[in-house]
């Protein structure tokens, strides 16, 4: 009997050769990482800018800056973007009141219903040509026909911001309606489910966290919006806690004004609405997280 | 050739023109397995029936009868139609676009494709289990209690007793019964199936349907089952549609062979009824060449 080992006394290479399919792989690794270094470069460069001047403000003035009323002078140094806060809390939110509802209940319609039929085609068509509607269109069409009649109030900002939502959350919960499988919808069906409860018991908990998050990016993304507001909030510096009467106003709004002052005061309380505009949104997306996450588990 | 030539079940047996009557069988032909009741009560009546998806015929000319608290088992090559005729039992074409039956299908006495009937009502009494385990995204207990709420019962007492005799009876109980709280999704695929089971009888239904409930299972999983739908025949009748010959040989009482044609009509595949006959009789002496080929695997 031969001995085996006598046929591998050459020791086998397996170390990867040199060849023109590694250094492709070298070079595009290299582009890649480039690419993601590209990306990441503005995105970090926002957040230091933002946070390194707007903490100053923000710290000096704890927590004054969260509560004090807006200095109706400009010139004057000092905290005070609590109007703001309260402004942008009260619009984003009726605003997500408005939009996440219909949006959810647009959306099972499409998935669920309507399908290929021609009046959900149209629905689908009309909120993907809403998702590219200038925001300051949208603005001025709440604008014409709400704040001329009923002037300015966080109301007609919630409006305007509450359309644009709309699509996107329309968008977002189709998309997850359509990743639940059928398989589910089945089992529901086979057990003797009308399609109503297969609906609200099954397809809906389980698209639930991707809805939440869908959702959760069209608030983000309304609670910076500016052009909308500015035709429909206006411009007020002291506190306005009615939603549907008198001028109020939002952080984004005070950013914009206080940052196009030739005042250092004004700009350093702009760069100060910037960090906590930032700071509101990081909030809402991290609550919602964890309110999502909780909600997994338990199922 | 068609399946008209050949009476639809043993040898002797009329099939009673009246739906839900018992018939008596002679008793020197019951070569049914002990464990079988003698009542011969028909449960589904199809004759002549048809499935299209759109223009496309996936199956004709299926003419059979299905019988009480016996297991039926669908056989037959990829594409010959069985899961396309178990799906017409509990009207689950309702749900794909464009699925449409025709001909006689008779449950008792009611015609399921009459225009009036409820397909929500059809499936609380003929229940599915389907080919991939498929338990909701909720706890074990949620998910055998899913069906009893459309069936109206509420009561906290009911619901817990309800599910843990159905546990029991889909033999998962003991595995569970420190966990109901906790993810279907955390049981094993044969568990999980189980549960599936156990969801579909919870709402206590007369005829289990099963999709080849066995196919993403392993041998001692497959086992587990097989001994469960035995036990389970007692109370409910079944119908099995599987890939596996001898899951037919082991568990059912009768087999219905199905194979694929080609259609004249649209010069396309098409699935057809070829033989229904006691397991026995398929299995010892096919009356159909075609049946014979399958069984002894010199084709499909």
């Amino acid at each position: 009997m031969t001995d085996l080992t006598d046929t591998l006394a050459v020791p086998l290479d397996l170390r990867a050769k040199r060849t023109w399919r590694s250094v492709k792989s070298v070079i595009m690794t290299g582009l890649m990482t480039a690419a993601v270094i590209a990306v990441a470069v503005p995105l970090v460069a926002v957040v230091v800018a933002v946070v390194s001047r707007g903490a100053r403000v923000v710290v000096r003035g704890f927590p004054a800056f969260f509560i004090a009323e807006i200095p109706l002078v400009g010139r004057r140094p000092g905290p005070g973007m609590g109007p703001a806060i309260l402004g942008t809390l009260l619009s984003t939110g009726a605003a997500t009141l408005i939009a996440v509802p219909l949006g959810v209940l647009g959306a099972v319609y499409l998935n669920e219903y309507g399908g290929k039929r021609r009046f959900a085609r149209l629905v689908r068509f009309m909120s993907n040509v809403m998702t590219g509607v200038p925001s300051i269109v949208m603005g001025l069409f709440i604008y014409v026909t709400w704040t001329l009649r009923f002037g300015y109030s966080a109301f007609g900002g919630a409006l305007a911001l509450g359309c644009l939502m709309l699509p996107v959350v329309i968008g977002a919960s189709e998309q997850m309606l359509r990743l639940v499988p059928d398989h589910l919808r089945e089992a529901s069906y086979a057990v003797g489910s009308s399609k109503s409860r297969t609906i609200l018991a099954v397809v809906l908990p389980a698209a639930m966290p991707g809805i939440v998050s869908g959702s959760l990016l069209a608030v983000a993304r309304a609670a910076g919006e500016t052009a909308p507001l500015l035709f429909a909030v206006g411009a007020a510096s002291a506190y306005n806690p009615n939603l549907f009467r008198e001028a109020n106003t939002a952080l984004s709004i005070q950013i914009f004004s206080n940052a196009t002052s030739s005042f250092v005061a004004a700009q350093d309380r702009a760069w100060g609405a910037a960090l906590t505009l930032m700071l509101l949104t990081f909030i809402i997306t991290l609550a919602a997280r964890v309110v999502t996450a909780r909600f997994a588990r338990r199922r | 050739m068609a399946v008209h030539d050949q009476p639809g079940i043993g040898p002797g047996i009329q099939p009673d023109p009246r739906p839900g009557i018992v018939i008596q069988p002679p008793p020197e032909i019951d070569d049914r397995p002990p464990g079988v009741g003698l009542d011969r009560t028909t449960v589904f009546d199809l004759e002549g029936l048809a499935v299209y998806y759109g223009e496309f015929r996936a199956v004709r000319d299926v003419t059979m009868q299905i019988f009480k608290n016996e297991i039926t088992a669908f056989i037959g090559p990829s594409g010959c139609g069985k899961t396309t005729v178990l799906r017409c039992f509990n009207r689950m074409h309702d749900v794909t676009p464009g699925a449409r039956v025709v001909g006689q299908l008779r449950y008792h006495t009611a015609e399921l494709y009459a225009p009036h009937v409820s397909a929500t009502e059809v499936r609380r009494r003929i229940g599915m289990v389907f080919q991939k385990p498929n338990p909701f995204p909720k706890s074990i207990y949620d998910n055998v209690a899913f069906g009893l709420r459309s069936k109206g019962i509420r009561g906290r007492s009911e619901v817990d007793a309800i599910v843990e005799r159905s546990l029991r009876s889909a033999a998962l109980w003991d595995e569970v019964k420190d966990r109901l709280r906790a993810s279907a999704l955390g049981l094993s695929g044969g568990q999980q199936q189980r549960l599936c089971i156990a969801r579909t009888i919870a709402v206590d239904p007369e005829v289990v349907l099963m999709d080849e409930p066995c196919s993403a299972l392993d041998p001692v999983a497959t086992a587990r089952i097989e001994e469960l739908m035995r036990e389970l025949r007692a109370a409910y009748t079944i119908v099995i549609v599987t890939h596996n010959m001898q899951q037919a040989g082991r568990v059912s009482d009768r087999t219905a062979f199905f194979t694929t044609e080609v259609d004249s009509k649209f010069a396309r595949r098409t699935g057809t009824l070829v033989e229904y006959d006691t397991t026995h009789n398929i299995f010892a002496k096919p009356r159909d060449q075609r049946t014979e080929r399958y069984i002894t695997g010199r084709f499909g």
